[in-house]
């Protein structure tokens, strides 16, 4: 029994190991990662400590001016790690506080449900006490007064180790009233969920985490107006949240810095890849680094295979070719190729992969996805599934592609309610475009013939 | 005011509203589903997409969705935008896929939303090949018929069901494309308000289930301008009917009254019209002078008239009793015939006194009386002795709306407008606006309340009139009030006084003076301490407003008169005497009457005695006017000719059938006489009514010389309807009462203002939503004027406070112990006379219970389970609540005839419960 246990254990650690050793990762390169040990074991508490653990919560609760974070967030220009790359600076500028205001909440947004990425686990997993930190940090600077980490209910392991950390952190006085004598009261509860990927939207993790139906809510009131319970609240992504005590400590100029120079974007990311490639894993790398330096760490293509196409960041990024390999990766560059960074976890396509099959099987996770709140992802999505299973078992007829072009079109940003549907749009349309022939030859000689 | 660019064209518009609102508002058309005038927006169908410009140089612009759109000061939209008309035909193509197409056999067909909303987008191409998913329905009970299958996933249904009514049954399940709403498991819908969701519902998910038992299309009625007769509300309504029969009751939008919704006792309440038991031809019973057994005969109208008028004539004294369910027409001619000195109002005394003091209070109390419209304006209510949503129906919707209404004062400091329904929820989560009850059961408001303070009649009373001297120090001080009462009053006084506009509500469910005079020194208090607020006092029948303007004796007098041998003839008005005061009261009088004329439309206790029956009309079949809680006097109109398909029936309105008796009585030829001689009559005869000329147009009324249709210029088979009696068709009946006509001829449309519309249909308008072209703006008023004249206006002054009632007396009486007080609680479900004649209502009432404090049920040796039973009435269960007042029985409205509220009653137990 334990045994099995053991090896349950191993191969998840297999799977969220970074593969970069110790020796590789600095305090000063790699802010996410430099603490990790090779052997794969959670940095507890005390470890934590030895490693710089908690410093940035003192230098900050200790200088007692919230709204210098914020400034050093926006000057530093962290943008939001969870795939959308807002800068988190100005969000927090955004929320409300002070007057009649009451205290609300900072939540951690830890439903890590994009298809192909695999990274938040990794430092929930074997960090957790960097999460709480930059939980801290983000609750002192939008004056939260409670903090949930909304979890992914598959990944147990996480609630396992960060309970246990948030034990650590409440008993060393790092959580509760009073935190390091500054006189300022926070605590966290990790929250699991129920396995909806709505839920990694913003606002339908709110509505998740107040326990009704995980719809997204409109924008404006933003959760820093009127957030969970009504109260102002801040949501950010887990690598979002790691990034924000290297910035205090070190500064905006330092951070900036991380990315030597590749982009505009400043800091390092958490980058990864999986389909077939000889090493599929992760690594800490600046940000804006290229498709083909990560394809290369990854040990390239398995057995031989050719690399037909790649998703940047998710399922719900754009279709990539092999001629993008040379591209930076991040938010902007990215956005002018027609696709997204998102979460910088590449998908990597062989060329003996059918593009149908592909979108078919995607385009059948975002219509079950679907909150059924709006009708073009409600009930759109389910009949480009459809088209997609026709085409695939060569049944389609003629005028299906452009039906799936208007679909993917009537799906666009603006459209629909959230941008669920537009990221089920997006690797469609760039499949469409890059692969149309794919497609097409779906479309069976009967039909064809009879369009004649 | 904004300008808005739509088009190219420059409107005038209200920027608050949204632009979906705001074309509306325009008469524009824009298709749309979730959006919904008195439930604001959210976003969900996308089908009121438009094109926005960012300014005058843009020539992109983006799609936007009308309804989340601001129509701020210049924007800029195109509504006839090539995408943008691509996109909503794209919308009505994704939610018809799963649609049935089953227009044909669904009930919604013909006034659909989503058929009409299919046609503005153009779609008529089915492209989907694969296939629909279907769904199982639910049993939802006696009202409303299930069809998931027809969903098109608006979340309208919930929306209203939940969010605006505050029920918590009806639910949202499953995600993607397999949206489910119904309860989580089959039964009966527990709002009093389930069925709105038949007008809300833009298909045919769900419908009336007592319009699908006997069904018509929207098309084939023939419809009138009604106000329900099943309370004091006044609700405007929408009747149909086909064949002679009332086939369903649909709203009729009323800016101010009832806006775009009804009760269930309204909506579902109508079936006692088309009872097959219903007099309707007039009865004579032979040799009534000799037996009380001899069985009656069918006579004609002249041979009715005259054995009455002979029977009449020949009497020492004849009383009349009226009733305030009847019209103030038909009170009015029995009051002429008989004479004033002779004629009751057919009210029992108690509930008569209350009446009294509550047209006092209207006038004198220092507060105005707010529309129902306006209550939900207020920011603080006080309901002192009532339990409104089981009294008065869709008034209890109005008071929630106002405890809701803090969502949107919420907002505004937000700058969140007032229409973002779902962000106005999200940020009041459950905040509300302060909402006190005093009352003794749990009421449906309960919810949403501050706090329910459950007291017996005299507590309530002493507790209202510690609030107003906690308001105002000059109101009269009550003595020995317990610490907690004392409390109570403190918070309450300082909840109103904390507030913008404090609103009042009481009524005369407890028949107690002392709660009205208390409700009045609060309005007083307030009024002297300078606060805008409103008092509202809730009557009980549909005309008791009207019935006690027009004045009269209480109905123990009549019956004292009688029985003293005062008098010895009796016209009985649409009144079930038995309902009223006590049985053996009520024969001992009849029983020395010798005459006794009853007019009714329904078969009673009393008119089993009758020697003379009159076949009255209903409200179907009549006309009249009724005055609601308000003081809004309101005319309803016959809905059809109950000879054209009936030639046999002899059922006239009662004012007739009077008119015409008094006529033979002077041994005149009865001339006719039509609805704007009774109504001037009337008016004429009673200052106080003196307004109600003015309620409704006249029948010289006319629209570009037209009557006004009572049927839709579809109406179909008149030539054939009538086929099984007579090949020939004859002419359609003539209304010699009002301005409308009895067939598809005449103005219907919407383009002329008008305040009588019997049913909303504009081209390409068929569902309900075709108010929204009656209106000045969507959800505002209609063009016309909203229907009704108020009757009662608020005199400067408040008036001087009344002395609170006193203590309970510290020893009780050996009866006290053994006895307890009658308590009778209203009931919107079985509560009501007529009503509870229908058979939809008597399934939906529920299980009638007695509560008793427990001390009481130890004392009496009774548990959970057991029944007891008073002389003469059935036997139920007790039920024990905690903090119901002891010393008094809980009593359901509708289950024991004449007993009185307060009188002393000994309970009978009888084992069954649990050992």
């Amino acid at each position: 029994m334990s045994q099995s246990i053991a090896s349950q254990r191993q191969s998840v650690r297999y799977r969220s190991r970074l593969l970069q050793p110790e020796s590789e990762r600095s305090a000063d390169t790699h802010p996410l990662t430099w603490r990790l040990r090779d052997d794969g074991e959670v940095v507890w508490l005390a470890e934590y400590l030895r490693k710089e653990g908690y410093d940035s919560v003192s230098k900050a609760l200790g200088n007692g001016d919230p709204k210098a974070i914020i400034a050093t967030l926006k000057e530093a220009n962290v943008r939001g790690r969870g795939g959308a790359g807002f800068s988190a600076g100005l969000k927090w500028s955004l929320t409300l506080q002070g007057g009649d205001m009451p205290r609300g909440y900072i939540i951690c947004n830890a439903d890590e449900m994009e298809p192909g990425t695999f990274k938040d686990r990794l430092l929930m997993e074997q960090q957790p006490h960097l999460l709480i930190e930059g939980m801290i940090l983000a609750a002192y600077a939008n004056n939260s007064r409670y903090g949930y980490i909304f979890l992914r209910g598959e990944y147990l392991e996480s609630a396992r180790v960060l309970n246990r950390a948030l034990e650590e952190a409440r008993e060393a006085g790092w959580l509760g009233p009073d935190i390091n004598g500054s006189g300022f009261d926070f605590d966290i509860a990790v929250h699991t969920g129920a396995g909806r990927y709505i839920c990694g939207e913003e606002t339908a993790l709110i509505n998740s985490l107040e326990g009704k139906r995980a719809n997204p809510r409109t924008k404006p009131p933003f959760p820093g107006q009127s957030g969970a319970w009504g109260k102002p609240s801040v949501v950010n992504n887990v690598e979002t949240l790691c990034n924000v005590p290297a910035v205090i400590l070190n500064g905006a100029d330092w951070y900036q810095a991380l990315s030597g120079g590749r982009t505009d974007d400043g800091g390092s990311k958490l980058y990864g890849v999986s389909g077939p490639v000889e090493k599929p894993g992760l690594w800490e790398l600046p940000m804006g680094i290229t498709g083909r330096e990560i394809l290369e760490r990854a040990g390239g293509m398995r057995g031989n295979r050719q690399l037909k196409a790649w998703l940047p960041g998710g399922a719900s990024t754009g279709f990539l070719l092999p001629e993008h390999l040379d591209l930076p990766l991040d938010f902007d560059t990215v956005g002018k190729e027609g696709s997204r960074l998102g979460t910088g976890l590449l998908t990597v396509v062989p060329q003996d992969k059918s593009m149908v099959a592909v979108m078919r099987n995607l385009e059948e996770f975002f219509a079950r996805e679907s909150c059924g709140w709006c009708t073009p992802c409600r009930d759109g999505l389910p009949w480009t599934v459809k088209l997609l299973q026709a085409l695939e078992l060569g049944q389609g007829e003629a005028g299906d592609i452009e039906l799936l072009d208007k679909l993917a079109a009537d799906c666009g940003p603006g459209q629909t309610f959230c941008a669920h549907a537009p990221g089920a749009a997006m690797p469609l349309q760039t499949a469409l475009k890059h692969f149309r022939h794919e497609f097409e030859q779906g479309v069976t000689a009967r039909s064809k013939a009879a369009e004649v | 005011m904004a300008t808005i660019h739509v088009d190219g064209q420059s409107y005038e518009v209200n920027g608050a509203q949204n632009l979906l609102q705001a074309c509306l508002s325009l008469g524009l058309d824009i298709p749309y589903f979730c959006w919904h005038p008195a439930m604001g927006s959210v976003g969900a169908c996308r089908q009121c997409a438009v094109r926005q410009y960012k300014d005058e140089d843009d020539d992109k612009g983006m799609l936007v969705m009308s309804c989340m759109t601001p129509a701020a000061d210049q924007t800029r939209i195109d509504i006839e935008d090539e995408e943008a008309q691509a996109f909503r035909a794209s919308v009505v193509e994704w939610l018809m896929i799963n649609h049935p197409h089953d227009c044909p056999v669904c009930e919604e067909g013909g006034h659909c939303h989503l058929q009409d909303m299919t046609v503005m987008t153009a779609h008529d191409r089915r492209r989907y090949r694969f296939r629909k998913r279907t769904r199982r329905n639910q049993y939802l009970g006696p009202f409303i018929a299930h069809e998931m299958n027809r969903c098109i996933t608006c979340y309208r249904c919930v929306r209203f069901y939940n969010d605006y009514a505050g029920g918590t049954d009806l639910g949202v399940f499953g995600a993607k494309d397999n949206v489910y709403f119904g309860r989580y498991q089959e039964g009966t819908l527990e709002s009093p308000f389930a069925g709105n969701l038949t007008e809300v519902c833009p298909t045919g998910v769900f419908t009336d289930q007592s319009h699908s038992d006997r069904y018509t299309r929207k098309w084939d009625m023939q419809f009138s301008p009604g106000i329900c007769h099943q309370c004091a509300m006044g609700c405007n309504t929408s009747p149909g009917e086909r064949y002679g029969e009332i086939r369903r009751i649909e709203n009729r939008y009323h800016g101010e009254v009832n806006g775009y919704f009804l009760c269930d006792r309204g909506r579902f309440g109508y079936g006692y019209v088309n009872r097959s038991d219903r007099p309707r031809v007039p009865e004579y019973r032979e040799g009534w002078r000799e037996s009380e057994a001899s069985e009656p005969v069918e006579v004609g109208v002249d041979a009715a008239l005259s054995q009455a008028a002979d029977a009449l004539r020949h009497a020492r004294r004849v009383i009349g009793i009226g009733s305030p369910r009847a019209s103030l027409e038909s009170n009015h001619q029995l009051q002429t015939m008989v004479g004033e000195a002779h004629f009751s109002t057919g009210i029992e005394a108690g509930e008569q006194a209350c009446l009294d003091v509550m047209n006092q209070l209207q006038r004198h109390a220092g507060l105005p009386t707010p529309t129902p419209r306006e209550i939900e304006d207020h920011d603080a209510v006080l309901v002192l002795g009532e339990d409104p949503v089981q009294s008065a129906g869709r008034l209890g919707l109005n008071l929630r709306q106002a405890a809701l209404a803090r969502r949107e004062a919420l907002g505004q400091t937000l700058g969140i407008p007032q229409w973002n329904a779902e962000a106005l929820k999200t940020l009041a989560q459950d905040r509300y606006y302060p909402l006190f009850i005093a009352w003794p059961a749990p009421t449906d408001l309960d919810d949403v309340a501050e706090a329910r303070y459950a007291m017996d009649p005299d507590r309530i009373a002493r507790l209202g009139f510690a609030v107003a001297h906690a308001i105002d120090p000059a109101a009269p001080v009550v003595e020995n009030l317990a610490p907690a009462d004392a409390d109570a009053a403190r918070r309450i006084a300082e909840a109103l006084m904390a507030a913008e506009r404090p609103l009042v509500v009481s009524g005369g469910s407890l028949v107690s003076e002392a709660v009205l005079e208390a409700a009045g020194s609060v309005a007083r208090a307030l009024s002297r301490r300078a606060k805008r607020g409103g008092l509202v006092l809730i009557r009980r029948e549909a005309n008791s407003t009207g019935l006690s303007l027009l004045g009269g004796q209480p109905l123990d007098w009549a019956l004292e008169e009688l029985a003293g041998g005062n008098a010895d003839a009796l016209v009985v008005l649409e009144n079930d005497l038995y309902q009223r005061l006590p049985a053996d009261r009520v024969d001992s009088a009849l029983a020395r009457a010798e005459i006794r004329i009853v007019l009714d439309h329904q078969r009673t206790a009393t008119t089993e005695k009758a020697s003379v029956l009159l076949s009255a009309a209903s409200f179907a079949e009549s006309d009249g006017t009724l005055v609601n809680l308000e003081g809004r006097a309101q005319r309803f109109f016959q809905v059809y000719d109950p000879g054209y398909l009936r030639p046999e029936t002899r059922i006239h309105e009662s004012w007739r059938w009077l008119h015409a008796l008094a006529a033979n009585l002077r041994g005149e030829k009865a001339g006719d006489i039509n609805l704007d001689a009774v109504v001037q009559a009337c008016a004429n005869a009673h200052p106080a009514l003196a307004g109600m000329v003015s309620a409704a147009p006249d029948s010289n009324f006319r629209i570009d010389g037209q009557r006004l249709a009572r049927e839709p210029h579809r109406y179909s088979g008149r030539t054939a309807m009538r086929a099984n009696q007579n090949v020939s068709e004859p002419a359609m009946p003539k209304d010699p009462d009002s301005a409308f006509s009895h067939s598809m001829e005449g103005y219907s449309g919407y383009q002329e203002p008008r305040q009588q519309v019997p049913f909303a249909w504009a081209p390409g308008w068929n569902s309900p939503q075709a108010w929204n072209k009656f209106t000045d703006e969507v959800g505002g008023h209609l063009r016309g004027g909203d229907p009704g004249v108020r009757l009662i206006h608020p005199v400067p002054g408040q008036g001087s406070y009344s002395l609170p009632v006193r203590g309970k007396a510290a020893t009780e009486t050996t009866e006290a112990r053994e006895s307890l007080r009658a308590l009778i609680l209203p009931r919107l479900f079985g509560g009501e006379e007529t009503s509870a004649l229908a058979a939809p209502i008597q399934q939906r009432a529920e299980q009638p219970f007695f509560i008793l404090n427990p001390d009481d049920a130890q004392r009496l040796a009774v548990r959970a389970g057991d029944t007891l039973n008073i002389a003469g009435g059935p036997a139920l269960p007790v039920r024990e609540q905690e903090d119901w007042p002891q010393g008094w029985a809980g009593l359901p409205a509708g289950c024991f005839a004449g007993i009185l509220q307060g009188q002393r009653i000994t309970v009978r137990a009888q084992a069954g419960g649990e050992a």
